[in-house]
C-alpha cells in the first residue's frame, strides 16, 4: 500500500536510502536513524520550532513532517550547515550564521539555538538584507525560552553582513563592566556556544545506550481521588515490554521532596492522589510506542474525591486535608514595628487585593534522564538537573542503595528557571533499571512536562498601606496566600520570599506580613526565576501606583522617597551597609524615559494616524535577595587544577541553564590564576568528579559557586607559589601569575604554567586545590539581623501601546536598570536582562496555565502561550553596579531581579492609558475593554 | 500506536481516489498535516491504516488565472498564497488571511484544502474563501464537479466531503475586477490557542458612492463558516457612509450567533469586536474597490 517501501533522501549532501517505517517524522529518521541530534524536540507540535530543518530549501517543522515524504527531497540540518562553508583548506568553517550568534551572545542554554540557526538560514536564502521587521516574521514561531531575541536579531543581520559583503562576522559593541579587569568584566563568548551551534551539544536525550529501554510512567490523571485498583498484567504481558512496577516494587523510601518527601515516586493502592500528574505505575519497553501502548493497558480503578483548588478553599476548616499534617504547609510571618501606630500616623490608606496566575517555566528541552548501570553495579543517571546532589542523595533512598553506588552525571540543561530542581524522572529511570538490568531513558514530551513538574505559586494577595501626604510610607501590611499544589516541593522557601518582599525595595516603619502557604489538588508549585518576589511585587508597585494617583505625586518621585539605601532597615530588621545601588537604578531610567517620552510620560498620547492607539509609559522596581538566606548554610565547593598543558579546569556541581556560569567560572577563575581565560575549562555537576556546589537556586550561582571557584583557584596559586619559592629558593611575595606564566624575581625566565604543573605532579604535589567556601552566615526569619547576605536592585519603565477598540496591549520599550554589583560577564547579563523582561512580559501578557478543578487545561505548549520574537520590545538596560565587598569581585546575583519588575511596570502603563487597575494577571484584554465602558 | 501505518504519495488526483479505495481500513488524506497528524498524535482522532499525501499531485500545486478565474491548487503551501502576486491582485482578503496562519515553517506546507477540510467556523482560510465567493472543485471515483464553498461544511469539525471517495482538488475565484475589493481581519488573544476570537473577510463591488454587491463572512459565527446575509443586505440598501456601515454592524448581529468561550472571548466582547472589525476591513476593502468599473 506504500508508494515506495524506501526513503531515498539527501540529507546534509550525502544520498541515503533507508526502509520506510510507520508513523515516523522526519526528525525521528535525523534524530534516530541518522543521529543527527543537532534536530531538537521541544514541543512535537508544530509550536516551538526546534525541530526546524531545510527541506528543499525551505524551512518545515521536522516533527511533524513525514519522513516519507521527504523521499526524493534534499534536507539540510544544523549538522550540515559549517559543511557548506568549507574553506581553501577543505576544512569545514562555521557558517557565517554560526558565528554571528557565538559572537553576539545569542545561545544561552542552546536548546532552541539549531532551530533559529536554521530558521534564519531560510530567511536568509530568499533576503539578504532582513530587516528587523523580516527577521520577526521569519522568526515568529521559533520560540527561545531564554529570550535573547533582541540579540538573535542582531545576529542575524551581522551574518547577513558578513556574507553580502565577504567579511568577518563583526562581534557587538556593548557596554561592559565599568571596572573591567583582565578577564572579569570584558566580553567572552561561551566556552560551549561552539558546540551549541553545530548541533554537537548533547542533551540527556541525546545520548543512548545499547540495549535502552524507554520508560514511561501512568499518570492518575484524576485530581484528587483514592487509587483503588491497579491491574497491570496486562501490559506486563503486551511483547516487548521488559517491566512493569507499581509502588510495592520501590525497595526503599516511596516518597521524595527536597525539602520535605511528600511526593509519593508511585501511589500505591489504598492511598491518596493528590493531582492529575501523581504516576501510579511504570513501564519499560523496547521502544517509546510499545512504552505508550502499555500504558493503555493499565487498569486503575479511582474512587473521586472532591477537589482543593484554591488556597483560600484550603484553608477553610471544612476542607479535607490532603497530607497528615493539614493542608497547612507553612504560616510565614513578617512583624516590624507596630501597625496600630503605623496606620493611625498614616494620612492616606489604600487597600487591594491582588491575584496572581500559576505560570509554567516551559523551558524548552522536557525532562529526561537516562540510567545506566556501570559494569562495577552503580547507578548512573545522566540528567539535566538544578541540583545533582540532591538527585543523588533522593535516587539513592528510593533505591535503599548507599549515596555512593549513585553517580548523578550533569547533562547541558536546555533551560531550568526552577523547574529542574524537584526530581522528574531520575527516580522513575533508576527503578526501571535496576528491575531489568538495562539501560532506561525516561522522556517526558511536553504534555507530561506541563502536567507534572512544579509551576510558580498562583498567589492571593491583600496589600494595606499607609502613607503621610508627602508620600512617606507608614504602614505596610500583606495577606497572602500562596498555592503550592499538590506538594511541598520549595513552596515554603518560595512564599516566605514572597513575603519578605512584599512591602517592596522600601524602607516601612511597621510592617506586618501574613502568609499562608497551602496545599491543594493543583499541579505542585515551587521554584520559578522571581522565586514568589514576582508575585508580591506586582501588587505592592500597583499599589504604589495608585497611592501616587491618591496623593497626586509622581510615581517615581513617591518610590525614591521610600527606596531603601544604605542604612536602611528591612521589614525583617536587616540593617543594609552596603550595595544598595536601587536610587541609581530608579534615577537611570527614569532620566531614560523622560528623555524619550517627556516631561509628563505617565499622560497617554494618541498615535496620531490611528487615534485609538494610546501611548504611554509606567514604572516599577524592585529588590531580590542573592542566596537562600534565612539561616540556611549557603555553601559551594569547587576544585581548580592545572595539567601539564597548560590547561586550567574548574569542577563543581552547579548547574549551567544558560545562564552563563560556565564564562562566569572562567573568567573568576582565569582572573585569579592570571591565566587568559582561553585557558581555563569548566566542568560542571558530576557527583563523582566535581564537588557540591549546592543548588542552582536564588540566583546565588555567581556569588557563592564563583566564590568557591575564586577561592579554590586562589588556593592553587598559593600552592604552586609555595612550591616554586621552595624549589627555586624565591621569596613568595615576588612570584606573579600573568598570561598563564608564573614570573620570577631577579630577571629569571618566566615559567609556563603548565610546567609548574608538570614538576608539581612529578614531585608528587598535586596541582590542584579544593574550596570550601561558607557565605557569611543568615539569620532565620522573625530574629532580625541579616536574613540575606546580599540583595539586588532594579527599576524598569513600559512603554505601552493600547487599542482602545479592542483592547490589545503590545509592549513597545522596556528601559531596565539593574544593580549586579558588578558584572562578571557582560554578554552573560545581557541576556540575562532580554530573558528576564521576555519572562516578565509573558507573564502580564500571555502566559495562563489554567488548571480548571484540578484538571490541566493547558497542557499542550499550543495553549500555554511564551512569548516569540513578535512580541519583543526595543530593551535597553542599563548596569548599575554598587560592589558588595564579599562577592567575588564585587558581583552579586542578576538571574532573577531582572523580571520582577516587569509585569507591574506595564499594568501600571495600562492604568495610564486607560484607567483601568489590572488586578489580576495575566492582562485580559476583554476586561480592560469593559472596564473602560467600551461594551456592556 | 503509529501515527498511521502505510503512507502513500499520490502523483495525481486519480491516483489519490485510488489509493482511498485501496483498502478497507480507516484512510485519511493529509495535505500539510498540521491539522491532522496534531489530532492523530494527540489522540483526537484514530491513528488511519493509511495516510494518502497530496502534497506533491502537480494539478493541486498549481497557481494560475484560467480565463476570468483564479485557479488555487488544494495544495499549493500557504506561504506561496501568501506571496503571490496573482493573489494579492484578485483576492487580497486571502492574501491577508494566509499570511497569518502558523508562523512561517507551518506555512511552508499548510494548504488550504486542509484549512477548508478541517471544517472549523472560524479558520481564517476559510473565511476569506468564503468572503471571495470561492468554489470548489471535488474529485470523485465518478468524476469532477464544482460546489460553493459553503457547501462543503456540515459542522464545527465536521466536512461534507465523503472522505473515503472525495479530494478537494482546488479553488477557483473571479478575478477582480477594477470596482471590487476584499480585505480580513482578525482578532487574537494572546493567551491560549491560536485561534482567533474573531476574523472576517469582506468582498465588494462599488458603483459610485455605493456597495452593490458584498459578501460579508465570519467566524465563529455559528456551528459552520458563517456570511451575514442581514449584514450584506443593509450594505447594499443605500448609499456608503459611515451611518450605513453602523447598521449594517447591528445588522451582522441578527443573523450571526456569537457564543461565549470559556477562557477565551464573551459573546458580548465579540458582538463588540465584529462591529470593531467590520469597519476597518470594509474602508480597506472599499478603497481597494477605486478603480472605475
Ligand atoms: C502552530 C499552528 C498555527 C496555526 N495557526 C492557524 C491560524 O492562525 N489560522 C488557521 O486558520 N489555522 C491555523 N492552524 C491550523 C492549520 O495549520 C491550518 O488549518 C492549515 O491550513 C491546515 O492545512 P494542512 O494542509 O496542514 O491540513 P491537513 O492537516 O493536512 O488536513 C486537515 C484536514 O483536511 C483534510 N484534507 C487535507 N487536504 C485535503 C484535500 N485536498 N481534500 C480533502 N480533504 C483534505 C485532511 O484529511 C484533514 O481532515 C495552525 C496550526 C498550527 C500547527
Ligand atoms: S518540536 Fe517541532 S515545533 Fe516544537
Ligand atoms: S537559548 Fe533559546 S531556549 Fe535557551
Amino acid at each position: 500500500m506504500d508508494s515506495s517501501p524506501e526513503i531515498h533522501l539527501i540529507v546534509n549532501g550525502v544520498p541515503h536510502t533507508l526502509p520506510a517505517l510507520p508513523g515516523e517524522m522526519l526528525a525521528d529518521l535525523l534524530r534516530e536513524r541518522l543521529g543527527l541530534t543537532g534536530v531538537k524536540i521541544g514541543c512535537n507540535e508544530c509550536e516551538c520550532g526546534a525541530c526546524t530543518v531545510i527541506v528543499d530549501g525551505l524551512p518545515v517543522l521536522s516533527c511533524n513532517y513525514p519522513s516519507q515524504r521527504a523521499d526524493g527531497k534534499s534536507v539540510l540540518t544544523i549538522e550540515g550547515l559549517a559543511g557548506l562553508m568549507k574553506s581553501q583548506d577543505g576544512q569545514p568553517h562555521l557558517h557565517p550564521l554560526q558565528e554571528a550568534f557565538v559572537l553576539h551572545g545569542a545561545v544561552q542554554c542552546g536548546f532552541c539555538i539549531p532551530g533559529q540557526i536554521m530558521t534564519a538560514y531560510g530567511l536568509l536564502l530568499q533576503n539578504d538584507n532582513p530587516d528587523s521587521d523580516a527577521i520577526r516574521h521569519a522568526l515568529k514561531d521559533t520560540l527561545c525560552r531564554c529570550a535573547g531575541y533582541p540579540t538573535i536579531e542582531r545576529a542575524i543581520q551581522a551574518a547577513a553582513l558578513a556574507m553580502r559583503t565577504g567579511q568577518a562576522v563583526q562581534a557587538p559593541s556593548l557596554p561592559q563592566s565599568a571596572r573591567p579587569r583582565n578577564e572579569v568584566g570584558r566580553h567572552h563568548i561561551r566556552p560551549e556556544a561552539v558546540a551549541k551551534v553545530t548541533g554537537d551539544a548533547l542533551y540527556s536525550d541525546d545520548i543512548t545506550f545499547p540495549g535502552l529501554l524507554h520508560g514511561r510512567a501512568k499518570r492518575a490523571m484524576h485530581p484528587h481521588a483514592r487509587l483503588k485498583r491497579l491491574d497491570v498484567e496486562k501490559a506486563r504481558a503486551l511483547p516487548g515490554v521488559a517491566a512493569v512496577l507499581t509502588a510495592a516494587d520501590i525497595p526503599g523510601d516511596h516518597n521524595h521532596g527536597l525539602v520535605i518527601p511528600d511526593w509519593p515516586t508511585l501511589v500505591g493502592i489504598g492511598e491518596r492522589i493528590r493531582y492529575v500528574g501523581d504516576s501510579v505505575a511504570l513501564v519499560a519497553a523496547e521502544t517509546r510506542e510499545i512504552a505508550t501502548a502499555a500504558l493503555e493497558l493499565i487498569e486503575a480503578d479511582y474512587e473521586d474525591l472532591p477537589p482543593i483548588t484554591s488556597a483560600v478553599q484550603a484553608r477553610q476548616p471544612e476542607t479535607e486535608a490532603i497530607h497528615p499534617n493539614g493542608n497547612l504547609l507553612k504560616h510565614i510571618k513578617v512583624r516590624k514595628g507596630d501597625m496600630e501606630a503605623g496606620f493611625a500616623r498614616a494620612e492616606v490608606v489604600l487597600e487591594h487585593t491582588f491575584h496572581t496566575q500559576i505560570t509554567d517555566h516551559a523551558f524548552m528541552e522536557p525532562e529526561c534522564s537516562v540510567a545506566h548501570l556501570s559494569s562495577d553495579e552503580r547507578m548512573e543517571i545522566y540528567v539535566g538537573s538544578q541540583i545533582p546532589y540532591s538527585d543523588r542523595a533522593q535516587v539513592a533512598r528510593a533505591l535503599c542503595w548507599d549515596e555512593e553506588k549513585v553517580r548523578i552525571v550533569g547533562m547541558l540543561i536546555g533551560g531550568g528557571f526552577g523547574g529542574k530542581e524537584d526530581i522528574t524522572g531520575q527516580i522513575h529511570a533508576a527503578l526501571l533499571c535496576r528491575a531489568t538490568g538495562r539501560p532506561v531513558k525516561v522522556l517526558y514530551d511536553r504534555h507530561e512536562s506541563l502536567l507534572v513538574h512544579p509551576k510558580r505559586h498562583a498567589t492571593q494577595i491583600r496589600v494595606k498601606v499607609g502613607a503621610l501626604r508627602d508620600g512617606q510610607l507608614t504602614a505596610v501590611e500583606t495577606e497572602l496566600y500562596g498555592d503550592t499544589g499538590a506538594y511541598a516541593s520549595l513552596g515554603e522557601k518560595v512564599m516566605t520570599r514572597a513575603t519578605t518582599h512584599s512591602s517592596g525595595p522600601y524602607e516601612v516603619e511597621h510592617v506586618r506580613a501574613d502568609c499562608y502557604a497551602m496545599y491543594t489538588n493543583n499541579p505542585p508549585a515551587g521554584a520559578f526565576r522571581g522565586f514568589g518576589v514576582l508575585q508580591s511585587a506586582f501588587a505592592v508597585e500597583s499599589i504604589m501606583d495608585m497611592l501616587a494617583a491618591e496623593l497626586k505625586m509622581d510615581p517615581v518621585e513617591l518610590r525614591r522617597r521610600n527606596a531603601l539605601r544604605v542604612g536602611s532597615v528591612t521589614n525583617t530588621g536587616q540593617k543594609l551597609t552596603e550595595s544598595v545601588g536601587l536610587l541609581e537604578c530608579i534615577d537611570k531610567v527614569d532620566a531614560e524615559m523622560r528623555r524619550l517620552g517627556g516631561p509628563e510620560p505617565f499622560k497617554p498620547v494618541s498615535v496620531p494616524e490611528a487615534p485609538h492607539l494610546l501611548r504611554v509609559w509606567g514604572f516599577a522596581a524592585a529588590y531580590k535577595n542573592t542566596g537562600l538566606g534565612g539561616g540556611a548554610p549557603d555553601k559551594a565547593g569547587a576544585e581548580v587544577e592545572v595539567y601539564p598543558n597548560g590547561m586550567a579546569e574548574v569542577r563543581t556541581s552547579s548547574a549551567e541553564l544558560g545562564q552563563g556560569l560556565v564564562t562566569v567560572l572562567q573568567l573568576v577563575a582565569a582572573e585569579e590564576l592570571g591565566m587568559p581565560a582561553e585557558q581555563v575549562r569548566v566542568l560542571l555537576s558530576d557527583t563523582d568528579l566535581t564537588p557540591d556546589g549546592g543548588p542552582t537556586t536564588a540566583s546565588r550561582q555567581t556569588y557563592v559557586t564563583g566564590n568557591a571557584a575564586r577561592g579554590a583557584a586562589k588556593a592553587l596559586c598559593e600552592a604552586m607559589t609555595a612550591y616554586i619559592a621552595e624549589k627555586y629558593d624565591l621569596p613568595p611575595d615576588q612570584i606573579r601569575f600573568v598570561e598563564g606564566l608564573a614570573q620570577l624575581p631577579g630577571g629569571l625566565k618566566a615559567i609556563p604554567v603548565g610546567q609548574v604543573a608538570a614538576e608539581m605532579s612529578a614531585d608528587g604535589r598535586p596541582p590542584r586545590a579544593l574550596f570550601e567556601y561558607w557565605a557569611p552566615a543568615t539569620k532565620p526569619l522573625g530574629q532580625g539581623g541579616d536574613m540575606h547576605f546580599a540583595y539586588s536592585f532594579a527599576a524598569q519603565a513600559a512603554q505601552i501601546e493600547v487599542n482602545t477598540l479592542t483592547g490589545e496591549v503590545k509592549v513597545l520599550r522596556m528601559l531596565a536598570a539593574n544593580d549586579v554589583g558588578s558584572a562578571i560577564n557582560p554578554l552573560g547579563l545581557q541576556g540575562q536582562v532580554e530573558g528576564g523582561i521576555m519572562m516578565g512580559i509573558g507573564n502580564a501578557l500571555t502566559e495562563h496555565f489554567i488548571v480548571d478543578n484540578g484538571r490541566v487545561v493547558t497542557d499542550r505548549l499550543s495553549r500555554y502561550r511564551v512569548p516569540g520574537i513578535a512580541l519583543t520590545p526595543e530593551i535597553t538596560s542599563f548596569i548599575v553596579e554598587h560592589p558588595t565587598a564579599e562577592g567575588p569581585f564585587g558581583a552579586k546575583g542578576v538571574g532573577e531581579v531582572v523580571l520582577i519588575p516587569t509585569s507591574p511596570a506595564i499594568t501600571n502603563a495600562i492604568f495610564n492609558a486607560t484607567g483601568v487597575r489590572v488586578d489580576r494577571l495575566p492582562v485580559d484584554q476583554e476586561l480592560i475593554l469593559r472596564e473602560m465602558g467600551r461594551f456592556a | 500506536m503509529n501515527t498511521w501505518t502505510h503512507y502513500h504519495l499520490a502523483k495525481t488526483v486519480d491516483d489519490a481516489l485510488q489509493a482511498l479505495s485501496s483498502t478497507q481500513g480507516e484512510t485519511r488524506l493529509v495535505s500539510g498535516g498540521t491539522d491532522l497528524l496534531l489530532d492523530i498524535q494527540q489522540g483526537r482522532m484514530p491513528a488511519p491504516e493509511l495516510l494518502v499525501d497530496l502534497t506533491g499531485v502537480e494539478e493541486m500545486r498549481c497557481l494560475e488565472l484560467r480565463g476570468a478565474e483564479l485557479f488555487i491548487g488544494a495544495a499549493v503551501p500557504l506561504s506561496r498564497v501568501a506571496e503571490s502576486p496573482l493573489v494579492a491582485e484578485h483576492a487580497r482578503a486571502l492574501t491577508e488571511a494566509a499570511g497569518l496562519i502558523g508562523g512561517p515553517q507551518v506555512r511552508n506546507v499548510a494548504t488550504l484544502g486542509g484549512n477548508v477540510g478541517h471544517a472549523l467556523p472560524a479558520a481564517d482560510g476559510t473565511i476569506s474563501l468564503l468572503a471571495m465567493g470561492a468554489q470548489a472543485e471535488v474529485a470523485a471515483p465518478e468524476g469532477r464537479r464544482r460546489v460553493d464553498l459553503a457547501a462543503l461544511f456540515a459542522g464545527p469539525g465536521q466536512s461534507n466531503l465523503d472522505r473515503r471517495r472525495e479530494v478537494l482538488v482546488g479553488f477557483y475565484l473571479a478575478a477582480r475586477q477594477p470596482n471590487e475589493g476584499s480585505a480580513f481581519a482578525r482578532v487574537m488573544r494572546p493567551q491560549g490557542v491560536a485561534l482567533p476570537i474573531l476574523n472576517m473577510g469582506i468582498w465588494l463591488r462599488r458603483e459610485g458612492s455605493r456597495v452593490v454587491d458584498v459578501r460579508v463572512a465570519v467566524g465563529p459565527g455559528g456551528p459552520r463558516p458563517h456570511r451575514s446575509a442581514a449584514a450584506e443586505t443593509c450594505l447594499c440598501a443605500g448609499e456608503f457612509t459611515p451611518e450605513r456601515v453602523e447598521l449594517a454592524c447591528k445588522a451582522l448581529l441578527e443573523d450571526t450567533r456569537f457564543r461565549t468561550s470559556p477562557q477565551r472571548a464573551t459573546a458580548a466582547y465579540r458582538n463588540h469586536l465584529s462591529g470593531v472589525l467590520m469597519k476597518d476591513i470594509i474602508q480597506r476593502a472599499w478603497v481597494r474597490a477605486a478603480g472605475q468599473a
